[in-house]
């Protein structure tokens, strides 16, 4: 599989973004609205011009500011899909896939199970459809790397599940380096081999979804990635850290780490009951349960500060309800600290 | 009596809201009314074949055809850039682009006259080159095109600014340079609102007067358009009949052009990105 190469730098309104990665499978880059993700895929598809740096696909140069080397959007071997699919609204499916290329368009239709909308116009097809012929158009061009900006957000939450499985698939299939930008980490964990955490224009964290969750670097990502953040005072205690809480509670953690930090703890670490067991978790947070949301077959729980995850049948099994009085217990090995210095 | 007055305000307010309505579209359509009924309609047609008439339709659709095409020629790249390029002094030359709209024809006729006539500014350039243009067909042209030009260039901007940027990208990205992208995106999708800003162009073009009489004078069989028969046949003897003659054409030929704008508009309703015409919603509803 090919390489993309890019490092540049892009002065946006009120900051820099400055970039530096290598895309070798699929690299998901989140971050908040704002961060610079969409700069970034218009900056490699030429769309932007950058202020410096360098972008190649292996040793293809397509942007090098110190040999003033800049390709047009259209010289570079690129699909980007947009985030509203940008499909040509005067043009048929067949139109637009053909746009990029009139070879192999009836494969491409057919590829992507399309064939029988061949001479549908885009607004008469639903979103999920519409994502595929952008794809189908996308890859048509027969690119060396595919862009993708917001995938799943146009969808709704019932057909996203569906069409985030057939982009996992198609993704693996093509495979092509793929670069992707989204601002739910969830879709950007399940899709990509990296992820990358953005946050006003530097790259916070490049790391597996699974290295991100372990080792968040600092506060910012670990929230990102969904995980409670509380705030304390660390000191060593015993071999172990303990840390004292805003809220005057102290917990423990297996982490090292001495003056003011961030504590880490995944919501699906949390155990839930009614009274403190008799078990491993050596941190236990008591409280209210003030809100109980439903996800799919999960229910997540607001205990006091904690937001803990949990099945639905054990929710049925103990009674939890609202305004019920809940125990949250967590393990001190799965208590993180980063520091708070960087965010 | 204090309860019946309080009902009494809102049934004049009725009253006075229908009769505003009545009022207006009665003034509003009488006139176009009286031309048709004034004359039997047999009597209209037999005016037609008068060579004034024919004469001036003749001069009429010479010169607005070849005003229209350097329109469309001139105004769509100049629109176009006007829509999508920044630069400083953009708003100033929008509203340059824009001011022979609101400008009176008699005015613009002697801005022409002073411009390109014998004696204006690019006068003695012209004669030198052996052209005359004032009161001949080309001043009809020029006339018509500074006139009526305006109104497509400003739809024209409008329609361009309407197309989705995304659009253009991603047809960049596909692999289309500009002239491409231009050709096969850009224009297709604007292709409704330049339409109807040719037809307002055409319209405004068709009732052209005082910057033509300023400019091109009128000759009959030369430079006499339709709006200038109108005028001059009214001053003969029994000319009425033939004014209204040409008056009744000119409302038919206005009709079919107002009614194309319509439906090329209705026909397009995604994109039509027309800012001067179209239909709009009534803001308020009264009830």
């Amino acid at each position: 599989m090919p390489i993309l190469h890019a490092s540049f730098a892009v002065p946006l309104r009120t900051f820099q973004l400055e970039i530096e990665l290598e895309v070798e499978g699929t690299v998901a880059l989140v971050g908040p609205s704002g961060a610079g993700k969409t700069s970034v895929l218009r900056g490699v598809t030429g769309l932007v011009k950058p202020s410096a740096g360098r972008i190649a696909l292996d040793d293809e140069v397509w942007f090098d500011s110190a040999r003033r080397v800049f390709l047009r959007p259209d010289e570079r071997r690129v699909g980007l899909v947009f985030q509203e699919y940008a499909l040509f609204p005067h043009m048929t499916v067949r139109e637009n896939v053909a746009y990029a290329g009139r070879r192999r368009v009836d494969e491409f239709l057919e590829r992507f199970g399309i064939s029988h909308l061949a001479h549908a116009k885009p607004t008469e097809l639903s979103g999920g459809e519409r994502q595929r012929v952008a794809l189908a158009r996308a890859l048509a061009r027969d690119p060396g790397v595919l862009l993708l900006d917001e995938p799943l957000s146009a969808l709704d939450a019932h057909t996203k599940v569906a069409v985030r499985g057939e982009l996992q698939e198609l993704l693996r299939e093509f495979g092509l380096p793929t670069l992707l930008v989204t601002h739910d980490y969830e879709d950007a964990a399940s899709l990509a081999d990296q992820v990358g955490v953005i946050v006003d224009g530097k790259l916070r964290q490049l790391a597996s979804p699974r290295e991100m969750v372990a080792r968040p670097a600092d506060g910012f990502v670990a929230s990102f990635t969904g995980a409670n953040l509380l705030h304390g005072t660390a000191r060593p205690h015993g071999g172990m850290t303990a840390i004292t809480l805003d809220s005057g509670k102290v917990i423990f953690s297996t982490d090292s780490a001495e003056g003011p930090v961030h504590v880490v703890v995944y919501p699906w670490e949390v155990l839930v009951g009614h009274a403190h067991q008799q078990d491993s978790a050596l941190n236990v947070i008591e409280g209210e349960i003030r809100s109980l949301v439903h996800i799919g077959n999960r229910v997540r729980l607001r205990i006091g500060e904690l937001t803990a995850e949990v099945t639905e049948a054990s929710v049925e099994k103990l009674g939890l309800q609202l305004g019920t009085h809940a125990v949250a217990s967590f393990k001190a090995t799965g208590t993180r600290l980063v520091s708070s210095t960087r965010s | 009596m204090a309860a019946a007055a309080h009902r009494l305000g809102p049934l004049v307010l009725g009253f006075l809201y229908f009769f505003a309505i009545v009022v207006a579209m009665t003034f509003m359509v009488l006139p176009i009314v009286a031309i048709f009924v004034h004359v039997p309609p047999a009597k209209l047609l037999a005016q037609l074949s008068n060579p004034i008439v024919t004469d001036a339709l003749i001069v009429t659709v010479k010169t607005t055809l070849v005003a229209q095409v350097a329109i469309l020629l001139f105004g769509t790249p100049t629109a176009y850039f006007l829509a999508t390029r920044r630069f400083p002094g953009r708003a100033l030359a929008i509203t340059l682009v824009e001011l022979p709209i609101v400008l009176p024809p008699a005015v613009a006729g002697v801005g022409l006259l002073v411009a390109f006539g014998r004696l204006g500014l690019l006068g003695s350039t012209f004669d030198f080159l052996g052209i005359n243009v004032a009161f001949n067909q080309a001043a009809v042209i020029l006339a018509v095109a500074l006139v009526a030009g305006p109104f497509y260039v400003r739809q024209g901007i409008a329609s361009f600014e309407a197309v989705d940027t995304n659009l253009v990208s991603a047809s960049r990205t596909l692999g289309a340079g500009p002239t491409r992208t231009f050709f096969r995106v850009t224009l297709p999708l604007a292709s409704g609102g330049l339409g109807a800003g040719q037809a307002i162009a055409l319209a405004r073009g068709l009732g052209e007067f005082g910057a033509t009489i300023m400019f091109a004078g009128s000759l009959q069989g030369k430079t006499q358009t339709l709006p200038l028969a109108v005028y001059y046949s009214f001053e003969l003897v029994d000319g009425l009949n033939i004014s209204l003659a040409i008056s009744a054409l000119l409302v038919l030929i206005s009709i079919a052009i107002l009614l194309s704008v319509k439906l090329v508009t209705a026909w397009r309703p995604t994109r039509g990105a027309v800012a001067t015409v179209g239909r709009r919603e009534p803001d308020v509803a009264l009830d």
